[in-house]
């Protein structure tokens, strides 16, 4: 064992390991060794040297991988910057953020990419993987160099926010990624059927006066893009699917064994439009919230393993930007640090999944889907770890969070399931001291 | 950096007899709009006079913050602010810090920093009302804010229904045209639902809202059907960008397929009145015939305009409804 730096072994014991990933759960301990985990057993005794972590009480679990995440920077640095949502990320839990390109600049040349990430790695917080863009300045018309990106350290490409609508793009993107296998990632909306609109298309819309968004305008979107991903074997990945429409759509694909997978947002299995009424800019997000026939839909659908992981798409914005009209107030909730609690609330504490199932599609699913290494605690695996207790109340205070920004609906919500620690690579980046 | 969100209503006393504010008529009861409309009655008579003023108002100020144009409802509200003695100001969006990027936020901060009393409000954005009203202590009436609400124009089709068929109650009102982008409608189907009339909207379903069977109203897909069905008519203005935007083919079509005609309106089983919010576009929602004949009590709906602002503003700066006569023989002030 020469040169190994003292004190990086350690002993993580006295918890409940759930690690759907090798089918765990139940008492062990965890050793980590230089970064990586080296055994997880019941039986297994404190190594010499190593620095023992009390977990009794605890949920042992891999760290939870985001695969959306909006961070402002470059471009919006007072919302949030990389820094800074990246230990929002160790704060919720993730150890492993997906990026989206939308910065101002957008991400799409290898020097950007090389940027986000050299930004997240001096960061300390969660590991940060950028998404690069898939068309130059996301305008919809030419192709970024996917090659260059990739070896700069994408992991993907997406023009989120400004959907790919030009059906040939989007087919020759799902065609040109496979030789880095990477996947297309797509905002799935019909322009044309959700311009203008702020909130989800029905009587809630009609009677505050505001544009809607129907169901179609993604349903739609995720058929086509499908139907592409079938005709070129090109991986598609769905973001945030809000509607139920959009769910027999992934059902089809999945019958059909395609390359499509999709994620859902915490917010879009708990919270409806209703939230909306009072002209509420923090329940403003796109796709839009819809309502509870929608939200048992997705939810099942995540159930069965139709919809693959949860993804927060935590998109900050400053107060002052949605201290505003409906109609002008941006798009977007700050999902990072209430996203485990909401699910616990959504699905765990009403009974439609077990914590394990939970972890599954937070942890373990996104790092099947994406081949990432990770989402487990087996041997070998990097020491990407969280500490949590599932059984925790804690209340919502938005100016306590971690990121830059504070907007959320669920301001003084009091949720289930609280993040006590997280590790990355072996390194507490993130721990709650008190009371403890 | 939300002021005070509590609605006025909630801790409104006898003296405010209607709350704080006026953004809508959603939410409120029969018996408060049937207390607006009352409350107008003895108003109507002071803009008969010679002198068509009363102190009711005195060294009230009122802003009229319009960020969208508007003639008539602006000039209703200023006549009726003036016709009670307050002092009123016009600031529209043109030429104003409104357009130069100030947000509404910082508007209606220093709105409150000159000491107002009320402000008048119309707003392209749904919500804007409401958003100004949770933030200063003023009285705050909305005079149309995006496609959400007009209330004062539903208040006052209402008093001019009542005038020509005695009650509102069991009536049936059809609101006829672009439903869609109207608070017109909206304020309408809150407003005489709440007094028991039913109601119905005809159009074409490009131009009739997702869901609006939900807020308790009947779609008509034919405008024939809904004269056969309706005793009242609300028509309502097509716009011609309307056209542009692909709701519609042509104005032309919308006229020959949902136009209200003398002939349509003669096959009726019964005498149907005929309202129009204005400004008409003659020979497009509705022909010259039907807009200047007998059924048509357009120009009383702009007559009762004023009464009803009258009455909204008198009883929004704590005038009580039971002595609107008094208020009318200039002591009620």
């Amino acid at each position: 064992m020469s040169g190994r730096i003292p004190g990086d072994r350690l002993w993580i014991h006295g918890g409940r390991v759930v690690d759907p990933s090798q089918g765990l759960d139940g008492p062990a301990q965890v050793i980590v060794e230089a970064g990586r985990i080296a055994a997880v057993g019941p039986e297994l005794e404190r190594p010499e040297d190593a620095r023992p972590i009390d977990a009794s009480g605890l949920v042992v679990a891999p760290g939870f991988i985001d695969l959306h995440v909006h961070f402002r920077e470059p471009g919006g640095e007072h919302k949030e910057t990389i820094a800074s949502g990246a230990r929002a990320a160790v704060a919720g839990g993730f150890t492993t953020v997906w990026t989206m390109p939308n910065t101002d600049p957008p991400i799409d040349d290898p020097a950007a990419v090389g940027f986000v990430k050299a930004a997240g790695e001096a960061a300390r917080g969660a590991r940060v993987m950028p998404i690069g863009a898939a068309s130059i300045g996301m305008e919809g018309e030419q192709m970024t160099e996917i090659g260059g990106l990739v070896a700069a350290g994408a992991v993907a490409v997406s023009d989120d926010g400004a959907p790919v609508g030009h059906a040939g793009l989007m087919r020759r993107l799902l065609e040109y990624t496979q030789s880095f296998g990477i996947p297309v990632i797509q905002h799935s909306e019909v322009v044309e059927l959700a311009e203008g609109g702020v909130m989800n298309e029905g009587s809630i819309a009609t009677a505050l006066g505001l544009r809607g968004i129907p169901n179609a305008a993604e349903a739609a979107m995720i058929a086509r893009d499908a139907l592409l991903s079938e005709l070129t074997g090109g991986h598609l990945h769905v973001c945030h699917v809000s509607a139920r429409e959009s769910v027999e759509q992934l059902r089809l694909a999945r019958d059909k064994g395609l390359r499509v997978t999709s994620e859902v947002t915490p917010h879009h299995l708990i919270l409806t439009d209703e939230l909306v009424r009072g002209y509420n800019t923090e329940a403003k997000v796109n796709p839009p919230l819809r309502t509870e026939r929608d939200v048992e839909a997705v939810r099942q659908a995540l159930v069965d393993g139709v919809i693959d992981v949860i993804a927060t798409d935590h998109a900050p914005h400053h107060y002052e930007e949605k201290e505003r009209e409906f109609d002008d107030a941006p798009f977007g909730i700050n999902g990072l640090e209430t996203a485990f609690g909401l699910c616990m609330k959504a699905l765990v504490e009403p009974g439609h999944m077990s914590l394990g199932q939970l972890i599954d599609r937070m942890a373990c699913a996104p790092a099947r889907i994406m081949g990432l290494d990770g989402g487990t605690l087996r041997p070998g695996a990097p020491a990407d770890v969280v500490l949590l207790d599932p059984n925790e109340i804690w209340t919502v205070e938005p100016q306590g969070f971690v990121s830059l920004s504070h907007n959320t609906p669920v301001a003084g919500w009091k949720l289930p399931g609280r993040i006590r620690r997280t590790l990355v690579g072996g390194e507490t980046r993130h721990e709650v001291e008190e009371d403890r | 950096m939300t002021a005070d969100q509590t609605t006025a209503s909630d801790e409104a006393g006898p003296a405010a007899p209607l709350g704080k504010d006026l953004v809508g008529l959603e939410g409120l009861s029969g018996d408060t709009i049937r207390m607006i409309l009352d409350t107008a009655e003895p108003f109507k008579e002071i803009s008969e006079r010679p002198i068509k003023k009363v102190p009711v108002l005195r060294g009230k100020t009122i802003v009229n913050l319009f960020f969208e144009p508007s003639t008539r409802t602006r000039i209703s509200f200023e006549f009726a602010e003036k016709r009670l003695g307050a002092d009123t100001v016009n600031i529209s969006s043109v030429g104003s810090s409104v357009s130069k990027g100030e947000s509404l936020v910082d508007t209606a901060r220093n709105l409150e920093a000159m000491r107002i009393d009320m402000v008048v409000i119309r707003h392209g954005s749904s919500g804007a009302a409401r958003f100004l009203a949770d933030r200063i202590p003023s009285n705050v009436i909305n005079a149309g804010d995006g496609r959400h609400e007009h209330p004062t124009q539903a208040l006052l089709d209402m008093l001019t229904m009542r005038d020509r068929l005695g009650k509102v109650e069991g009536l049936r009102v059809c609101i006829v045209g672009d439903i869609v982008h109207s608070r017109v409608a909206r304020s309408n189907i809150f407003g005489l639902r709440a007094l028991g009339a039913e109601v119905g909207v005809c159009g074409p379903r490009s131009l009739v809202p997702v869901g609006i069977e939900d807020l308790g109203v009947s779609v008509f897909g034919h405008v024939e059907e809904a004269i056969e069905w309706a005793d009242v008519l609300n028509v309502l203005r097509l716009q011609l960008e309307r056209m542009n935007a692909g709701f519609i083919p042509s104005l032309r079509e919308y006229n020959r397929v949902f136009g209200v005609t003398r002939a349509r309106l003669e096959r009726a089983p019964r005498e149907v009145v005929v309202l129009h919010p204005g400004p008409m576009n003659r020979g497009v929602e509705i022909d010259s015939d039907v807009a200047d004949g007998p059924q048509s009590v357009i120009l009383p709906q702009v007559t009762n305009g004023v009464a009803v602002r009258m009455a909204v503003l008198y009883l929004l700066a704590g005038g009580r409804p039971e002595l609107a006569e008094d208020a009318k023989r200039g002591s009620g002030g």
